[in-house]
């Protein structure tokens, strides 16, 4: 298995004149999980776009793997699911599942057993603009199954998960870590994963 | 997954998503047939005076019609996260977003193509101008598209992009104007038209090389 790292050094984030955080910095190796805490508005959806690249920091650097964000390798490496599921309403599940496979790396995990995985097996032919809020967050996280990346970026994944849901998108973090993945996350629910090795950040 | 299946992906994804919402097709073409049918009613019973600005009328009509149909090139896409996840990909977001384009060409711009020579007739346009009518739409719609994508670009993060956009993006489109209407102008008197032809076809090719980076830039920085 590949060693991967993650580092954040010095991080400022000043928005509208207000700094969000300031000199922030964590390193992050495989099999680890960065949980992200704090309140509403404190920068945590800023810190992840941050490392997504979506934005740039106002100070300090992220690096992967020793090379700054933003290049292809980075890109092929990571996925992010934010508050936007990037689903189409107009698309069935199929449909927009295929989509995202063109765009990515793709795994071993096939479209239907992605499915089978989040419960939502049955469900192809269905428009997404059919299925519940909870739903589509499962759809939008059986993307993260089929495509092969090593860092997950996930923003709120619980939202709108029932209780069962919540367990089962644990399941498979505690999974993608067993095989060397990573996440970074945003939560707000209590995590309960265990086996993994769990970094906090409290942005305040 | 390799680069041209992702290319024909985005193209596949986004006619089948123009088929379902079929307002998006029938909008722009809707309007071009309107003002072009209104004209006649409006200027009366002057056929020489219809026939003399017939070129103007059609091409003043596709650019409006193009403008009106930019800016649901990205619009849903931003909303719904969709290009958040294209500009995380692995592949040269440029292409991809030269997909879209594309994609969108054929929903907006080709139809337009199929309804032209109809309504050129209706204005009494000579019949030896209707195949560089056609020509002129095949290269400058394209290009309408392909710099009208810049602005849209520049403007999907602004909650009322739109005035904007028409006032970034009309300068742009006014030589392909003068060039296509030109060229039907002078093939309708049986002058040719070569020269003007030329030009549209390396505005097509500087428009389909250049302007898909500052498009990709330019989404980049909306999503900030």
């Amino acid at each position: 298995m590949d060693q991967h790292i993650l580092q954040a050094e010095n991080l400022s984030c000043i928005r509208d004149d207000r700094v969000l955080f300031s000199d922030l910095g964590f390193t992050l190796h495989n099999q680890q999980v960065l949980l992200l805490e704090g309140k509403n508005g404190s920068g945590k959806t800023s810190l992840l776009r941050i490392l997504c690249g979506f934005r740039e920091a106002d100070a300090g650097e992220v690096r992967w793997c020793g090379e700054l964000i933003g290049d292809e390798q980075y890109r092929a490496d990571m996925a992010y699911i934010g508050h936007l599921d990037g689903i189409k309403k107009e698309l069935t599940v199929l449909e927009n599942l295929k989509f995202s496979l063109a765009l990515a790396k793709v795994g071993d995990c096939s479209i239907n057993d992605a499915l089978a995985r989040v419960q939502l097996a049955g469900f192809d032919d269905m428009p997404a603009q059919a299925l519940s809020a909870g739903q589509k967050r499962r759809l939008s996280l059986a993307r993260l199954l089929m495509t092969d990346n090593v860092l997950w970026i996930l923003d709120e994944p619980f939202t709108a998960l029932d209780r069962q849901g919540i367990a089962l998108i644990e399941a498979l973090m505690a999974e993608h870590c067993d095989r060397g993945g990573m996440i970074v996350l945003t939560s707000h629910h209590e995590l309960n994963l265990p086996t993994v090795d769990v970094q906090r950040i409290c942005l305040s | 997954m390799s680069l041209t299946a992702a290319f024909f992906a985005i193209i596949r994804r986004d006619l089948i998503l123009a088929l379902r919402r079929r307002s998006e097709i029938a909008n722009p073409l809707f309007f071009f047939v309107l003002v072009i049918t209104l004209f006649p009613l409006g200027v009366g019973a002057k056929p020489h005076l219809l026939q003399a600005i017939a070129p103007g009328i059609i091409w003043v009509s596709a650019l409006l019609a193009a403008m009106l149909s930019l800016d649901s090139l990205f619009r849903s896409d931003f909303d719904d996260g969709s290009l958040e996840q294209m500009l995380l990909s692995p592949h040269p977001l440029s292409i991809l977003i030269l997909g879209k384009i594309f994609a969108h060409w054929l929903v907006t711009g080709l139809p337009l193509l199929v309804i032209a020579p109809l309504l050129a007739v209706f204005l009494g346009m000579p019949s030896q101008a209707l195949g560089v009518l056609l020509l002129t739409l095949l290269l400058g719609t394209p290009v309408l598209s392909l710099i009208g994508a810049i602005g849209v670009a520049l403007t999907v993060g602004l909650r009322r992009g739109g005035m904007i956009l028409s006032l970034l993006v009309l300068p742009l489109y006014v030589p392909v104007l003068i060039f296509a209407s030109n060229a039907v102008d002078m093939a309708g008197v049986g002058l040719p038209v070569s020269a003007q032809i030329n030009i549209l076809l390396s505005m097509l090719f500087m428009a389909l090389v250049l302007a898909p980076w500052p498009t990709a830039a330019a989404l980049k920085m909306s999503m900030n």
